[in-house]
């Protein structure tokens, strides 16, 4: 639009990828000792470590819900995460991207057992490009997970969006700068469920089915690569002769 | 919903060396729903808990384990993950799992077991949810003038009251029998559904205030490994240290003994909490025991 060309001639997008083609994504279940769960993503060039604590006490003590307990999010973005230093802090943004997330994940994590308890998710971005609630809630799902938190299916979050006219999946960087819409999408791959979902731009209706799809058809991709990630760090060895578990003390 | 934590273990007395020179108990009572009074004088009140699932999965995985190298039960240990299909049919549901459309699923990280009939996730990690008949190590976080607030790492501190307690206590007097910061051994009497739990120190054997020693933590899922096959491992542990040790469900370890001695016993606690889901641990253990016993030499 403003003379970027975010979808080149031979139809591939600005980086190189295909409309359905997602960045290159690493995720490292149980990274840090001190908290109960942990996981570390690195999704392009986004960074996001995120942390459980709990079930422990609610505080305060009004906040408790005799039915079910609480699930509680914190999203931050690190001074040094982009490109220009950001003011330390919660601002606007991050305070809603954590109350989503939190809104999200306590449909998925069965709160009615731990009454009166809450959970609490820590999602820092060290490192951002474009998509990093997305990468949060991925990570932070791994980290629940490792926390042993009883929930009905892990989630995945991916975003579609429209650029050049064209809907694709994954909106990097100069995507989500210079193009018309961006969708984030959170579901439970299992069902299918939809957890989070936003969209920032313009779509159409048929647009936005079809985003909705390619980024339904993502999260599920993601969903194997957090399986995956699970897996490995927990998978029993066939004998004792292999190395530590993983060096889970402290 | 069919959920249930992954706890449904025999109440026995685990704790062995209860200062009285490893006089170990092993499992005594094993029948399922056979009341187990050893001096409690109470009904057993395992009919009434809130909250189980298949009784004692853990207790019978424990007996029959077969001692080391066990690649049969190796192959049917299969990992599951959260919203892993694990049967159909709502009867089926054990601890760790949850229904939905009478199909049952993986609710936790952990390994799928099947008990009784029942299909269950035995979970790798997580808190510890109090559990009525637990015995568990408890620090004392607060003092009132007729109860004592008990931390037992669970999410919630439960309150250990003066009828509960074997001393006579006179009203404002708790202090002078439990301080903050003291170790306790005592045994969860009664949990209710929102999961508040009251604590005793009467009924049961061997409940009393832990002086001296350390306490150290493991993940609450990983105790019967440190008990090991009718104690095998903490005993062993015990004869090799010398320690005095006892083990709460809660995954609070207390060790005293020569302080030399304390830390080998703690590093291999630690040892098992690491490597709790590999095959031949009590060989690896009983190695490094003995490789510290002869470098000590």
């Amino acid at each position: 639009m403003e003379g970027i060309k975010l979808i080149r001639d031979d139809g591939l997008r600005i980086d190189g990828r295909k409309p359905d083609e997602l960045r290159p994504l690493k995720i490292e279940a149980n990274v840090l000792h001190r908290a109960d769960g942990s996981a570390y993503v690195e999704w392009g060039q986004n960074k996001v470590l995120a942390a459980v604590y709990g079930p422990r006490e609610t505080h305060p003590r009004y906040a408790q819900r005799m039915d079910r307990g609480n699930v509680q999010c914190r999203y931050n973005m690190a001074p040094f995460s982009v490109v220009d230093r950001r003011r330390p802090g919660p601002d606007r943004r991050s305070i809603e991207i954590s109350k989503v997330t939190a809104e999200a994940f306590e449909r998925a994590v069965l709160t009615e057992k731990f009454p009166r308890a809450t959970v609490d998710i820590y999602i820092e971005v060290l490192e951002a490009n474009a998509g990093t609630r997305c990468a949060g809630i991925t990570a932070a799902s791994v980290a629940l997970a490792d926390a042993g938190v009883p929930m009905r299916d892990l989630v995945a979050a991916c975003a579609a969006g429209k650029v050049d006219g064209q809907v694709v999946v994954d909106i990097g960087k100069d995507e989500d700068n210079f193009g018309q819409a961006d969708l984030p999408m959170a579901i439970m791959p299992r069902t299918g469920e939809i957890l989070l979902l936003q969209m920032d731009g313009h779509l159409t209706a048929e647009e936005l089915e079809k985003a909705m799809d390619m980024a339904m058809d993502a999260c599920k991709r993601i969903g194997t690569v957090q399986r995956e990630a699970l897996t490995k760090r927990y998978s029993v060895k066939s004998n004792g002769t292999g190395p530590d578990g993983g060096g889970n003390d402290g | 919903m069919g959920y249930d934590r992954g706890r449904g273990r025999k109440r026995q007395d685990w704790f062995g060396g209860d200062g009285r020179s490893g006089n170990f108990s092993g499992p005594k009572d094993r029948e399922e729903g056979g009341d187990r009074r050893e001096g409690q004088g109470q009904r057993d009140r395992r009919d009434r808990r809130y909250d189980r699932g298949p009784r004692d999965h853990r207790g019978d995985d424990r007996g029959r384990q077969p001692d080391r190298g066990r690649p049969a039960v190796e192959q049917t240990r299969e990992l599951v993950l959260p919203g892993d299909l694990l049967a159909h049919g709502k009867s089926v549901a054990g601890p760790g799992t949850y229904t939905e459309n009478s199909v049952v699923y993986a609710a936790q990280l952990g390994v799928r077991t099947f008990q009784e009939g029942k299909v269950s996730v035995l979970p790798l990690g997580g808190k510890y949810m109090p559990i009525e008949g637990d015995e568990v190590v408890g620090k004392i976080q607060d003092v009132n003038p007729n109860y004592w607030l008990v931390d037992i790492n669970a999410p919630y501190p439960a309150p250990l009251h003066v009828d509960e307690c074997p001393w006579e206590v006179p009203l404002g007097q708790t202090a002078r029998y439990l301080a903050q910061g003291d170790i306790v051994i005592v045994k969860v009497q009664r949990v209710d559904v929102v999961k508040r739990s009251k604590l005793t120190m009467k009924e049961g054997r061997g409940l009393r205030k832990l002086a001296g020693g350390m306490v150290m933590e493991v993940s609450p899922s990983k105790v019967p490994r440190v008990i090991g096959k009718g104690g095998s491992m903490i005993s062993m542990i015990k004869d090799r240290t010398g320690c005095t040790m006892l083990v709460g469900q809660n995954g609070r370890v207390w060790i005293d003994g020569d302080p030399a001695m304390m830390v080998v016993a703690a590093e291999a606690i630690s040892m098992i909490d690491r490597n709790a889901q590999q095959s031949g641990l009590t060989d690896m253990v009983e190695a490094f025991l003995e490789g510290r016993a002869r470098r000590d030499r």
